[in-house]
């Protein structure tokens, strides 16, 4: 039985940015992430950020993951093990993780969720066929891996996720022929789509998949128009030769070991699912477990490092440690928050943090 | 953008080479090397290639080195490893 302060599960920019908070006051913090990189989503992504400077606004993603990493690693009293799934949370308070092909148990004072969501699918004939990917998957081929995803593609889902990979798939010579959108408006900056409408790519409102075709792999892809009650019209139909169709229509938490620890739940739409009941300082219904990043609702990965911050915040004033400042420090990243989800998606993410805060 | 690949190296596939750098997972070494299909649904027997390519959704299932249902697209790659197409559920040796 490993006995630590923290266990962090998670070694996103959440995840990180807790670590680095946590760490700096002394306290032992084990982190755990079951990939063998840290870095989370961030590594694949090659776009600046937007934000503020606090938030590493200007910086591309993978830069600020190395930058969170290399803060994280410098602090002899964070621990951070790769490759290491946490598997399951007892009732005594016992975490147990397959560290490395060992199983471990873990009993930590507190323990900070970001686990991060996952690209969510949507249901259409074909959609199992290999070529129909999460937006993710041909972003981690082609900026992880350096491998060119497809020929030619067609994304469905405008919002930043769907335009911002759209360009990063012209930037590796991939033809983007579609991007379809079901609703009436882009989802995303308008900015992002300027860029592809600039590169004469078409954006399609109104537009979903009617069917994706092939046998052993994707070889088209039919899209047409949609009613208002989201229901196909026939005759409106336009099929486009694709080997891959990306669909990047949003994520979902993953809440597993939330549920399983007993926290209570919230089916909250505009945070992508499920999520766990909290308070402001992101306390779940169990006392010592606090959550941080998609986990706690879906949002962009600024607003994941500032919560991070907080998280790792609570958990130390959890711990009882008093740090000077603390209040301060707690009004900034508050602050931080609302102003990043300032604006049009912002009012979506409020109204669903409304829900699940207590 | 800078990719840093690691040595070239290989294993099999349902008995035939496939060549890769060490730092990559089965599922992009098999990618790169134009394998679209990797696993095959248990009921219907469809096709089934790279979903999530991060470890959740576990649509690329296959067998490395004797072990069923591995998610290859979290396995690194190894020289000499043996991967294998998986038409059922898989079975514990």
């Amino acid at each position: 039985m490993i006995h630590t302060d923290v266990l962090i599960v998670g070694a996103g920019p959440a995840g990180l940015s807790a670590a680095i908070e946590i760490g700096a006051t002394g306290a032992n913090v084990i982190l755990l992430e079951r990939s063998n990189v840290a870095g989370g989503q961030l590594i694949k992504q090659t776009h600046m950020f937007f934000g503020s400077e606090k938030q590493y606004a200007s910086y591309r993603g993978y830069e600020i993951s190395d930058i969170l990493l290399k803060e994280a690693e410098s602090m002899p009293n964070v621990c951070i093990k790769l490759q290491a799934t946490v598997l399951a949370a007892y009732d005594d308070g016992t975490w147990t993780a397959d560290i490395e092909g060992e199983y471990t148990k873990i009993k930590p004072k507190v323990v900070v969720v970001a686990t991060g969501a996952a690209e969510k699918s949507l249901p259409f004939p074909g959609n199992d066929l290999p070529g129909v990917c999460g937006a993710g998957a041909l972003q981690t081929l082609m900026n992880q891996y350096g491998v060119k995803p497809a020929e030619n593609v067609v994304m469905l889902g405008a919002g930043n996720i769907g335009l911002i990979v759209s360009y990063q798939l012209l930037q590796a010579n991939v033809n983007v022929l579609a991007l379809a959108e079901g609703s009436q408006k882009i989802g995303g900056y308008l900015v992002h789509a300027s860029k592809l409408r600039r590169l004469g790519v078409p954006i399609m409102t109104g537009y979903t998949v009617k069917e994706a075709l092939g046998t052993t792999a994707l070889e088209a892809v039919t899209l047409w128009k949609i009613d208002e009650n989201w229901q196909g019209i026939a005759g409106s139909e336009i099929t486009f030769s694709v080997d891959a169709l990306c669909i990047a229509v949003g994520l979902s938490p993953l809440a597993e070991l939330l549920w399983q620890a007993g926290c209570k739940m919230l089916y909250v739409p505009s945070l992508g699912g499920y999520v766990p009941y909290r308070d402001k300082s992101l306390c779940t219904s169990i006392e010592n477990i606090f959550i941080a990043g998609d986990v706690a609702g879906v949002e962009e990965a600024s607003a994941a490092m500032v919560e991070g911050r907080l998280a790792g915040l609570s958990a130390i004033k959890h711990l009882g440690i008093d740090l000077p400042n603390q209040s301060a420090t707690e009004a900034d990243y508050y602050a931080q928050l609302a102003s990043l989800r300032n604006g049009h998606s912002g009012e979506k993410i409020l109204s669903g943090l409304s829900k699940a805060t207590l | 953008m800078d990719f840093k690949r690691g040595e070239e190296i290989v294993f099999t596939f349902d008995g035939k080479p496939v060549s890769a750098f060490e730092g990559e997972t089965v599922a992009v070494a098999l990618y790169a090397a134009n394998v679209r299909k990797l696993a095959t649904s248990h009921d219907k027997h469809r096709a089934r290639g790279i979903y999530c390519a991060i470890g959740n959704c576990a649509s690329c299932m296959m067998i490395v080195d004797g072990t069923p249902n591995v998610k290859t697209c979290v396995e690194p790659v190894r020289a000499g490893m043996v991967v294998e197409s998986q038409p059922d559920k898989g079975k514990l040796t």
